[in-house]
């Protein structure tokens, strides 16, 4: 028996969906602007702050990669209010996506300013400027420039990883799509809607990352 | 109510990790059977050919994997075909590992110079004999850590298998949960297993890349 | 009867056009030296004629096939045409020998063994006997372009076409090249090179072809155009290069 796909009724839908949308793209904004700035603090202390604090980041950024999102997710809303810390759901999305990309981004982080020639930081430092002053000034943008291709990758990545929160009833595109299904049973063509949505999402943010990047970088 | 001790859920977990490490081995299997057929394709400058293996590769990578398995779970019953969790999440896992491994190997068979191309093609090999002695023995040593450090992504999708019911490793986790509501424990010790699983993944790739680095 | 004909032939790369109707005639055992700027399409016809590259318009015909036509022509072609490189393209991963033995085997399915035998005599050729079991790696440059040498004539090629196969070179190891040149074009080789060695190109040529801005400036018997160019372009680019 042939299936005719019925997308006409996920039309009622349309707002549910469109929420759910909005906040996927709310949740990866604020957690990517967040969790790059944790990357920047733990690629800075790793490389130049004391030995204690990049075996304490080192540790944090080899957890995070290893284990699943979902896992660490979990642990978030369900692990943590047993140790007496209690989260809605947003905020533990958040929290997750943020730890999530601050371990990858302190990686990616880490090996553009490693990458970033002695030379300079040698210069800085016959300049008389702190480590500190050098990093800041001459470094960091550097170190970004280079990283980049790679940080937009990332994000991207996390932003697609991000349809897991809906597991924890985060009100997210996935949230959303699961809530139509459990109405109409139009199952296959709703998560096909939903994942093109997605699949447009990835496009229009990695089309607008390169933009910002020549924008901020202005491509010398 | 039953009382779990530690060991009758770290056990519990333990037998269901069997069936993640099981997940995982044939996702990466196949999806590199079916990545190198991709890749291929990709690198043949059969132009159609071409636009088909980039749109499977602009899917697979740019949607959700949570999408990609609802969508084979529930499109394939749409066949009529009794469509269990397992085979779900093995078709679903195995395209999505070939998208990315085809995206990792065309790298590598790119960064081959141009030169031994067009020094197979002047001895008259063709397309297929050039990639099989030729590029592919050189791609192959550089692609290596690159395939070893996906490999921890594998271990770590098969985790959204548990989503539409396969019971692997988060799955037996989530159940153990309910039943016991000691979450901080049990998530733990399901973080510490895929740790366990995927930490020797990653560090062998990077033991493989600074040697590679080293040679050159 | 000519071994390789080329009519007329134009080559663009995009907006650019690099050959502006392009017409030679190489005969069997002819020693063709074709000389000229940078940018003047040398490298470009060379490329043509095996077809690594595609041109526009005109005909190439090489040994009775012409080149521009299907995929299996071009298959069969090379087998006729061999080409040896400025940057070697030794295989890294193969031996010397191995090098020299892949194509017959996988082309030709010549039997491994009487591959090697191939690759001993070839290599023998060129002077490299003892390095048959060298990694790329282990030779110096000039051993390495006697390696893609032998390589080329392993596959018994009616012409062989040389892509200023000594400019990546040190100067002390360009001699060691030419010799081998000179020694293939004395047992009736038939040669297409396109070089900077004008020494070789006066003593061991037969023909001479200078291009200028994609097009055949002029041409003739090497020891006379080089006593008396008849173009100033020529005049000016042989009076320019050390002899």
């Amino acid at each position: 028996m042939i299936y005719k796909l019925q997308f006409a009724e996920l039309l009622p839908y349309w707002d549910v969906l469109l929420q759910g949308l909005i906040f996927t793209v709310v949740l990866t904004l604020v957690s990517t602007v967040a969790g790059i700035a944790v990357g920047t603090a733990g690629a800075s202390l790793r490389t130049f702050g004391p030995k204690w604090a990049g075996a304490v980041i080192m540790a944090y950024v080899e957890l995070i990669r290893n284990t699943p999102f979902i896992v660490q997710l979990f642990f978030i809303f369900f692990g943590l209010p047993a140790a007496g810390v209690m989260l809605s759901e947003t905020t533990a999305a958040f929290l997750a996506m943020t730890i999530n990309l601050g371990a990858y981004s302190t990686e990616i982080i880490r090996a553009g300013i490693q990458a970033v020639p002695k030379g300079h930081v040698e210069a800085g430092v016959s300049l008389a400027m702190t480590k500190w002053e050098v990093l800041r000034h001459i470094i960091l943008n550097q170190a970004f420039r280079k990283v980049y291709p790679a940080l937009s990758s990332q994000i991207i990545i996390v932003m697609l990883g991000s349809a897991v929160v809906s597991q924890i009833s985060a009100q997210d595109l996935t949230y959303a799509a699961n809530f139509v299904a459990s109405r109409n049973f139009r199952n296959f063509e709703v998560y096909l809607l939903a994942a093109l949505a997605y699949l447009l999402l990835a496009m229009l943010t990695r089309s607008l990352l390169r933009g910002l990047g020549r924008v901020i970088f202005k491509a010398k | 109510m039953l009382q779990f001790s530690f060991w009758d859920i770290l056990s519990n977990l333990l037998i269901a990790t069997q069936w993640t490490i099981i997940l995982s081995l044939i996702a990466f299997v196949c999806g590199g059977i079916v990545g190198l057929i991709l890749l291929f394709m990709r690198v043949s400058g059969v132009r159609p050919l071409e636009w088909f293996t980039k749109a499977y590769i602009e899917f697979f990578q740019g949607t959700p994997l949570l999408m990609q398995l609802f969508l084979f779970f529930f499109g394939i019953a749409l066949f009529g075909v009794e469509v269990s969790p397992w085979m779900a999440a093995t078709m679903a896992l195995t395209f999505w590992t070939s998208a990315f491994l085809t995206e990792i190997w065309r790298g590598c068979v790119e960064s081959i110079p141009k030169g031994q191309w067009e020094a197979s093609t002047s001895l008259a090999l063709t397309f297929v004999e050039q990639m099989r002695y030729v590029i592919l023995p050189q791609a192959s040593r550089i692609a290596i850590a690159p395939t070893v450090g996906f490999s921890v992504q594998v271990v770590k999708g098969t985790a959204l298998a548990s989503i539409i019911g396969f019971v692997e490793l988060t799955k037996a986790g989530t159940m153990l949960n309910n039943a016991t509501f000691r979450p901080f424990l049990v998530y733990s010790l399901v973080a510490l297993i895929y740790f366990c699983l995927c930490f020797p993944l990653s560090w062998c790739a990077k033991k493989i890349e600074g040697r590679l680095n080293v040679a050159r | 009867m000519s071994l390789v004909s080329i009519r007329d032939v134009r080559k663009s790369f995009g907006e650019l056009e690099v050959l502006k109707g392009v017409s030679l005639e190489v005969a069997k055992g002819d020693v063709v030296a074709i000389i000229g700027r940078s940018g003047s399409g040398k490298s470009t016809l060379l490329r043509c004629i095996n077809g690594l590259e595609a041109y526009q318009s005109g005909a190439i015909l090489a040994d009775g096939i012409e080149v521009g036509g299907l995929y299996a022509d071009l298959r069969e072609l090379r087998r006729h045409v061999g080409m040896v490189f400025q940057q070697f393209n030794l295989f890294p991963h193969l031996t010397a020998a191995e090098n020299v033995m892949l194509a017959p085997m996988v082309v030709n399915k010549v039997s491994k063994k009487e591959a090697r035998n191939v690759a001993a005599e070839v290599l023998a050729k060129v002077g490299l006997s003892e390095k048959m079991d060298a990694w790329p790696s282990q030779l110096s440059g000039g051993q390495q372009q006697r390696v893609a040498i032998a390589r080329s004539l392993a596959m018994r090629p009616k012409v062989l076409l040389c892509d200023e196969i000594t400019s990546a070179l040190d100067p002390e190891l360009v001699n060691e090249v030419l010799k081998v040149v000179e020694q293939l074009a004395k047992e009736g080789m038939t040669l297409i090179l396109v070089t900077h060695e004008m020494r070789f190109a006066r003593d061991v040529g037969t023909n001479l072809v200078f291009m200028h801005h994609g097009k055949v400036h002029e041409t003739g018997k090497p020891k006379d155009v080089f006593a008396a160019p008849q173009t100033p372009e020529l005049q000016q680019f042989v009076g320019g290069t050390a002899h």
